[in-house]
């Protein structure tokens, strides 16, 4: 685990912005067949931030959300986290790095099957080889931090589309994340129910600081976002904060 | 990290226990075949080995003929035979000349075909037979030919139910003949030769009165505590050729036989049997092992999704990689247990009916559970790393 260490101990000691993409590009595929996904993004995310990406789909804001966390890799350019190069680090170092700075809501929520909410939140605090007694206590704190307190023992196919994601939710934010990575997580609820969670998520970032980066096409959903950024064509087409007009 | 895999595993297991079932059903099976082969196979080989220990360990037997059945013109022995071994051989402890004929044996209304044999007290030392009750013969009895007999187990229950027959009197032909002593019973020889069915008596009253002349069908030795048996049967060979008067350039006509030999050669074929029936189950474990690679590769991309979840949410190739394969050896193991506890069953029953001693035989249960084990690494390896190997993108994107 010495790559976990000096991973861990190089990202923590680094200087602000949280996020800074510098002239990244993605090309998928070779040749004449080649399409050119991103065609060269620089934008900085600064800790505390409520950002949505919008854009038409095949916009690139798919691909931009699956670099930013680190699941996917630039073609060129640089993708620098608290300080990191993360386009240099390997498939471990970037797993590391999701394990320990980073947490994920998707579109279809993506709990396990047949396993209860408190074992799906609890879920990335075994990959970090957290003791049993602290698991169970972290897992039921951030069930209740999403309003689920007493769902604990409760399998995704007993919840409603909007208490799964309020699971996942729980199962983000359970490891203290640097930055919440949510890909339309409102895609699959109704608008009442796409309402309550963008209010947790807003909550979540104004009360404890989570930094939020948001994908959706749906404008009320980023109303919530205190930063829009707009993506056509694989480029950042405009950047604007709410509340300063436009 | 592998307390973790395990728990994640084990997990994983509980989460699907029919699936978990079916997989590990085949090294279920296979486990237990090879285990109950083994067991029973061990357990007859053993049983072959009791009956010839109860014909009498170190034990020569002279026929005349160069193979089992009639001598074919090759001369019977005489008793002068059996005393010139007894005096001119140490290495034989026990010289009985035997002369049998095959009789039918009446008592009251009750009668039963046996057969008798003739000999001396020699017979019982060198048979390994004890006596149940009674005594063996005088040496007066033995001289004089007197009507007197020991039976079997089997000729007692034939003819006296549950009576003792000591001391009480048994139709042979045409002569009453008095049963001083009654054998322990020895049950099936090796051949399958029920060896309770007999009568013996003095050879000289077999001689007499059932078979009509001298002769003598075959020699028994026992050979003497600390003496090879090789050593026996040179000497006989030699004794038996000079008398027999045997020249420089002929066969002998006549053989000497070692229970060893047939001894070695009968469990040699019950090995050999075991081995076979062993490696047959042993093929059905590895189909055992290919069935839970099948389970194992279509659980893989019937989890593709949850594995980029987990890849997701920062699980690394060889975190992956090893919940796999802890999944498939703990499946593995599992099914290892339950198949020994499933042979144990199975080999008590069967060893009952097939009328085998059931032997408890560690090494083939440890082995066999290894074995299971080592399935599950070998083949939960190539599910485990292309689980391990997936793009968390395409594994979130799969439905």
């Amino acid at each position: 685990m010495n790559t976990a260490a000096s991973t861990e101990a190089a990202v923590a000691s680094a200087p602000s912005p949280l996020i800074e993409l510098s002239a990244v590009t993605k090309t998928y595929g070779q040749g004449q067949a080649a399409f050119l996904a991103l065609r060269g993004v620089d934008f900085a995310i600064e800790e505390g931030e409520f950002v949505a990406v919008m854009g038409p789909s095949g916009s690139g804001k798919s691909t931009v959300m699956n670099i930013l966390g680190c699941l996917d890799t630039p073609s060129s350019g640089a993708y620098v986290f608290r300080g990191v190069h993360v386009e240099r680090l390997s498939r471990n170092q970037r797993a590391l790095l999701r394990r320990h700075y980073l947490g994920f809501v998707f579109q279809g929520f993506n709990l396990l099957g047949r396993t209860s909410a408190l074992e799906n939140v609890e879920l990335p605090l075994l990959y970090r080889g957290m003791p049993a007694a602290g698991r169970h206590a972290a897992a039921r704190a951030a069930l209740k931090a999403v309003g689920l307190e007493g769902w604990e023992g409760h399998g995704p196919a007993e919840l409603s589309g909007g208490q799964q994601q309020r699971v996942a939710i729980a199962r983000a934010i359970v490891t203290h994340p640097a930055i919440l990575l949510a890909d339309e997580p409102t895609g699959n609820l109704d608008t009442h129910t796409s309402r309550e969670i963008m209010d947790l998520l807003t909550t979540l970032n104004r009360e404890q600081g989570i930094t939020v980066l948001m994908v959706t096409h749906e404008a009320d959903m980023a109303a919530y976002a205190r930063r829009i950024l707009r993506f056509v064509d694989g480029r950042v087409e405009s950047d604007h904060r709410n509340g300063e007009g436009g | 990290m592998l307390w973790n895999a395990l728990l994640l595993s084990l997990r994983e297991i509980r989460r699907n226990l029919m699936r978990s079932f079916l997989t590990t059903l085949g090294v279920v099976i296979g486990v237990s075949a090879v285990i109950t082969m083994v067991t029973l196979g061990n357990g007859a080989t053993r049983s072959v080995q009791d009956q010839i220990a109860s014909m009498g360990s170190n034990l020569l037997m002279v026929r005349p003929g160069q193979r089992f059945g009639p001598p074919e013109g090759a001369p019977n022995f005489k008793l002068a035979d059996a005393q010139a071994i007894r005096e001119q051989s140490s290495a034989a402890r026990a010289v009985a000349p035997v002369a049998s004929k095959s009789v039918t044996a009446v008592h009251m209304a009750k009668n039963w075909s046996t057969s008798t044999t003739g000999s001396t007290n020699a017979y019982f030392d060198a048979g390994n037979w004890r006596l149940a009750d009674g005594r063996t013969f005088t040496e007066a009895e033995e001289r004089a030919g007197k009507a007197v007999c020991v039976v079997g187990e089997t000729v007692r229950r034939e003819l006296f139910g549950s009576q003792n027959p000591v001391g009480d009197q048994i139709r042979i032909k045409q002569f009453a003949c008095e049963v001083i002593g009654l054998l322990a019973s020895k049950g099936q020889s090796a051949m399958g030769r029920d060896q309770d069915d007999t009568i013996v008596m003095p050879i000289a009253t077999v001689q007499r009165r059932l078979t009509g002349n001298q002769d003598v069908n075959m020699l028994m030795v026992g050979v003497a505590e600390g003496m090879s048996a090789d050593k026996a049967k040179q000497d006989i060979t030699l004794l038996m050729r000079e008398r027999r008067r045997i020249g420089d350039g002929e066969n002998d006509n006549f053989m000497v036989m070692d229970t060893r030999q047939i001894a070695e050669a009968l469990t040699g074929t019950t090995r050999v049997m075991t081995m076979l029936l062993g490696a047959v189950a042993a093929v059905s474990l590895l189909v055992g092992g290919i069935g839970i690679m099948n389970i194992m590769l279509v659980s893989v991309t019937e989890r593709t999704r949850e594995i980029g979840i987990r890849l997701a949410i920062g699980a690394l190739e060889r975190e992956v990689l090893l919940q796999f394969l802890i999944e498939a050896v703990v499946l593995a193991s599992l099914g290892g247990l339950v198949g020994i506890a499933l042979a144990t069953a199975a080999s008590i029953v069967l060893a009952q009916a097939m009328q085998v001693p059931y032997l408890f035989n560690p090494g083939i249960n440890l082995l066999s559970f290894l074995f299971s084990a080592a399935i599950g690494v070998i083949f939960g390896y190539f599910p485990a790393r292309r689980a391990a190997r997936l793009d968390p993108i395409e594994a979130l994107r799969h439905e």
